[in-house]
């Protein structure tokens, strides 16, 4: 036969194996990915609302994050100027007070120390409190001068050290660092993230589900096209492939429509909060995703959306063969 | 071409479609699979697919053991096999041309080859001008045509045909079978399930016949 076959357009003499060589295997990926994506804008309707859950899902979480990143480059400010207040004994003067505030401007681990004279605590105070006429009643200034000391360092133990050894010195009554609020709010800080974590496992499991199910449902839908693929030669990896593109189509698109969420709410977000920063002296603005977490964002979406078509397709695919 | 040694099937339910069916399909030639439905023309067809397993006994076909083929080499056997079914299977979203192309594509060809090799197809059946149609706007005829270009595009060695002329008037029906003549003119070897008896013998060619699942007739080779 072949001698006869080679001759006329009908017949090959022998099939002679592919070896997929890196052109024709990038060549194969490229149309599988661009057939799923134009199957995708087809039925633009329908995939824009699976598309709209997964992007809901994914930006609960990363607007959280984005949320909780900025509390931390709050309170990260905060902690740069944690103070340790002196107060001093009762019997130290003032001319002891300065030089005690020289002394310890030098020592390593303190960036300033003030001098609040009694006299400038009381004025202070008289203006802080609204008690300036109780005040005017005292016969004498109750208020001690007070050293308070910026130290360089700042992380809780360090400060925490010092604050014991300046406790320690003769000339000082009480030392207080405002330190309480600094370890709590760490704390809560600590807490929130954790809880981001958990609602994000939670919503990656989400996403993972629906990919699963679109797919699945694009495989029911393509039952015909599958048997028909098997008749004539495909193989499992030229079906499968169509399917796992799909799914990470999904994935990224869904991904990229749960950053164009974020970065909406954040632009509705930026006004305001500038103005309460302004309120408090602040030059802080709110901070969008950032490229590394755009990057992880987006990442993570295909990674789901492959990892939700792969489950649908080991389970679904096999089932369908030809008969 | 194609080697049944003894070959039984039985389904699941019990049914016993084939009993110890032996013959021998030689290089080039063409033969009818004939027989009252039921009889297991279907089957016998599928077990050269490898779209069903024999229960007993040896299918080869160009000399590979196909009942024992590995899931993975299945897809490479059917490349080299062109089946035609009465009900065409087109995907109906597709255009004839797509329809066409689609097991170039499975096995991996790409660019301009695809397209001269598709339009040659479809110039062998007479459907030239029908490449950007859908199959639903074509008759039975054209459609079935179009299932034959499907079939023969990647100039497989082997074209099985399952009831190609069920649906069609006797006209389009010797049409048809002309066409499968033409192909194994050109050294394809052809089997062709039908209970078209009179078409058969118009055709002339090598019967075989099954009754009940056994081969009573032209199990000895033509000369």
């Amino acid at each position: 036969m072949a001698a006869r076959g080679e001759r006329a357009a009908g017949a090959a003499p022998a099939a002679r194996p592919r070896r997929l060589r890196p052109r024709a295997w990038l060549a194969e990926h490229r149309d599988a990915a661009a057939g799923s994506l134009r199957r995708l804008a087809r039925e633009p309707l329908s995939s824009l609302m699976t598309l709209a859950v997964i992007g809901i899902a994914l930006a609960l979480p990363a607007g959280l994050h984005v949320l909780l990143a900025n509390a931390q480059a709050v309170t990260g400010g905060w902690r740069g100027e944690a103070r340790i207040s002196l107060f001093l004994e009762r019997g130290v003067d003032l001319a002891r007070a300065r030089a005690l505030r020289r002394e310890l401007a030098a020592r390593p681990g303190v960036r300033a120390v003030e001098l609040v004279t009694p006299e400038q605590a009381l004025a202070e105070f008289r203006r802080l409190s609204g008690f300036g006429e109780a005040l005017d009643a005292l016969e004498e200034n109750p208020l001690p001068a007070t050293l308070v000391v910026t130290p360089a360092a700042s992380d809780p133990q360090a400060l925490a050290a010092l604050a014991a050894r300046l406790r320690a010195l003769p000339e000082v009554e009480a030392a207080q660092l405002d330190l309480e609020w600094v370890r709590r709010l760490h704390a809560i800080l600590a807490l929130a993230r954790r809880g981001v974590a958990v609602v994000a496992a939670l919503l990656a499991a989400a996403v993972l589900l629906v990919v699963g199910n679109t797919i699945r449902l694009e495989i029911q839908n393509r039952r015909e096209e599958i048997v028909v693929a098997k008749l004539i030669g495909a193989t499992d990896g030229f079906i499968r492939r169509a399917f796992l593109y799909s799914g990470l189509w999904h994935g990224l698109l869904g991904a990229a429509l749960a950053w164009l969420l974020v970065e909406g709410a954040l632009a509705l977000l930026a006004g305001p909060a500038a103005r309460l920063a302004e309120l408090y002296g602040s030059a802080w603005r709110l901070a969008g995703l950032g490229a590394g977490a755009s990057l992880t964002l987006l990442a993570g979406g295909a990674a789901l959306g492959l990892a939700g078509a792969w489950l649908a397709v080991a389970r679904h695919l096999r089932e369908i063969e030809p008969a | 071409m194609i080697e049944f040694h003894a070959v039984s099937k039985r389904y699941p339910g019990g049914k016993e479609a084939l009993r110890g069916v032996s013959f021998r399909l030689g290089h080039g030639e063409m033969a009818f699979l004939t027989g009252h439905s039921g009889a297991g023309k279907s089957t016998l067809l599928k077990l050269i697919a490898c779209l069903e397993r024999p229960t007993a006994g040896q299918v080869l076909v160009d000399g590979l053991n196909v009942g024992r083929l590995p899931r993975r080499r299945i897809p490479q056997l059917r490349r080299r096999i062109g089946v035609v079914f009465q009900d065409h299977r087109l995907l109906h979203d597709r255009t004839v041309f797509e329809n066409v192309a689609l097991p170039l594509h499975v096995a991996g060809h790409r660019g301009p080859e695809v397209g001269r090799r598709v339009r040659a197809a479809l110039d062998q059946v007479g459907l030239l001008g029908k490449e950007r149609a859908y199959p639903v706007t074509l008759s039975g005829g054209e459609q079935q045509r179009v299932g034959i270009a499907r079939a023969v595009v990647n100039r497989p060695p082997l074209l099985l045909a399952d009831e190609p002329t069920g649906n069609l008037d006797p006209e389009l029906s010797r049409e048809i079978m002309a066409l499968f003549a033409r192909f194994n003119q050109v050294g394809v070897t052809v089997l062709i399930a039908t209970h078209d008896i009179a078409l058969v013998e118009a055709m002339g060619r090598r019967r075989l016949v099954l009754r009940e699942g056994r081969l009573v007739e032209g199990a000895a080779e033509a000369a």
